[in-house]
């Protein structure tokens, strides 16, 4: 079991996850990453499916691992890594149960998956957590080492085996198909002031809360 | 109303007049621009995230804030891009009348500044040569994407944005019926934004275009996002209305990151312009936190 909590009540992971790791991650909580995960997003998911197609190995076993969706920029001298925040998680929704069912436990990006992703993480036990969108400059600093280690022609969106040290994510779907987005933004959605089709149910539940925080 | 090219006045009325500007210093200022804007956001944008971590009621969203602008502050050090998506290079164009561009050829010599820009300032290329059979990356980010006006005067205004995508693909567009008028506009603009949702980045910026045609709207609502941020319309019927869709727009509850609060939108910029009897043509373009713009005069 690599969770541990910390006393603020954020939990601390590190990849490669088991299922008890993943069961142990709910939606809405603050997690720290770290250990070696996989950068991949469009291209580089569009060729490991074609490779699956063909009946060809991945260049890495997604069994327990962690995919990053991110494509960073490119790194100055000296430095490990460029700008590396999260990119759209729903555009990799037509791949990713391709790698769920070859054991991948986690996956970071950023905004909502599809019902059908979450069902998915559910049947797998697996976890989407999302990274700070639009905050590259400070994803950098948590990057440990980067490596490509296949499609170097992608450029930017080459595989990359890369080591986070306490990298800052929220988890939004868990294994029990929980989505935190729809349950984040309820308790602050104004119906007085919205047409009838954007109100949620249920805003004076949570008014004197703290917005689930 | 739209904004109409810049006037100098008096009109330059001295014939065959016509000044020279090497396409060499076109390439220059662009490559700069790029170069600026993908790690220093303008001073507005500062003042805005400030103010929406003033107002923001929910705790987490007044964390998320306090990271954004860390991270606002650190790409400012000029080490780490704002943002690992640097964008589509937008290029706003107004071209003097009574310019001789020499040298080379216009869109060359910008392409050339996005080229060296990207290339030295140590930027991500994310255009692929084509959309359907070839979704190569061109590796220097070129084509920039081009509007010019032509205006009069003897100098080129040039404004870049490095437009992010995750906003960028959030975009709507429709042509609504005169009968949906001001409250079908309204409510076009909420529902975009409502479902933007977490990928578009919030905080950010509602540019809306009104009028026009097809493809006019579009191109007016990128326009709203070039004018100085939070500057309200100085049509007073249009302010008002960007006032309220500002308010509503936060009432939507997605704050920082979709994660909930008060903060969804920093600024909402509507332009208009005549169009047809028989449309309402409304588009609306979403820029995220990492508002990356910036112009020089030549």
């Amino acid at each position: 079991m690599s969770v541990e909590v910390l006393g603020d009540g954020r939990k601390r992971v590190r990849a490669p996850l088991s299922d008890d790791d993943v069961r142990a991650l709910d939606a809405g909580d603050v997690v720290l990453v770290s250990g070696n995960v996989y950068a991949a997003r469009d291209a580089a998911h569009k060729r490991m499916v074609e490779m699956l197609d063909a009946g060809e190995p991945l260049p890495f076993d997604p069994s327990g691992q962690i995919v990053y969706y991110v494509g960073p920029t490119p790194e100055r001298p000296g430095n490990v890594i460029g700008s590396a925040g999260p990119t759209t998680a729903s555009r990799m929704d037509r791949w990713t149960p391709r790698l769920l069912e070859l054991g991948l436990k986690g996956i970071i990006g950023k905004g909502g998956r599809g019902p059908a992703i979450r069902a998915e993480l559910a049947r797998h036990t697996a976890v989407y957590m999302a990274a700070l969108g639009g905050g590259g400059a400070l994803a950098a600093l948590r990057v440990r080492s980067q490596k490509v280690i296949a499609f170097e022609d992608l450029g930017t969106e080459a595989i990359r085996a890369m080591e986070l040290d306490d990298f800052p994510v929220w988890v939004v779907n868990d294994a029990t198909g929980q989505d935190y987005y729809s349950e984040a933004v309820r308790p602050w959605r104004r119906n007085d002031l919205l047409p009838e089709d954007l109100r949620v149910p249920g805003p004076e539940s949570a008014a004197e809360g703290d917005g689930g925080g | 109303m739209c904004p109409g090219p810049p006037r100098p006045a008096p009109y330059n009325a001295l014939v065959g007049t016509v000044r020279q500007i090497e396409a060499a210093e076109i390439t220059r200022v662009v490559r700069e621009l790029c170069m600026e804007i993908c790690y220093t956001v303008p001073a507005e944008m500062v003042e805005l995230m400030r103010r929406a971590r003033e107002r923001e009621e929910s705790p987490l969203g007044r964390q998320i804030l306090d990271l954004l602008i860390h991270n606002q502050r650190l790409a400012a050090e000029g080490e780490y891009p704002y943002c690992q998506d640097t964008g589509y290079t937008v290029v706003f164009l107004d071209l003097g009348q009574d310019v001789h561009v020499i040298g080379a050829d216009l869109y060359g010599a910008i392409d050339e500044g996005v080229r060296q820009g990207y290339g030295d300032g140590y930027l991500r290329g994310s255009i692929v040569r084509d959309p359907l059979f070839d979704r190569r990356n061109t590796g220097d980010n070129t084509p920039g994407f081009v509007h010019t006006r032509v205006v009069p005067g003897d100098q080129i205004r040039i404004q870049v944005d490095a437009k992010g995508a995750g906003s960028e693909n959030m975009g709507k567009h429709a042509m609504l019926k005169p009968a949906d008028g001001l409250e079908g506009v309204k409510h076009f603009v909420l529902k975009a934004v409502a479902e933007s949702g977490p990928n578009a980045c919030p905080p950010g910026i509602i540019g809306v275009g009104v009028g026009g045609n097809f493809e006019m709207s579009a191109v007016i609502a990128k326009r709203a996002l070039m004018r100085k941020v939070g500057q309200p319309s100085s049509d007073p019927q249009i302010a008002e209305l960007e006032a309220e869709l500002y308010e509503k727009c936060n009432a939507l509850g997605l704050g920082p990151e979709a994660l909930g609060g008060t903060q969804t939108v920093l600024a909402v910029h509507v332009e208009t312009m005549p169009t047809h009897i028989a449309s309402l043509p409304v588009a609306v373009n979403i820029e995220c936190h990492a508002h990356r713009t910036g112009s020089r005069v030549i």
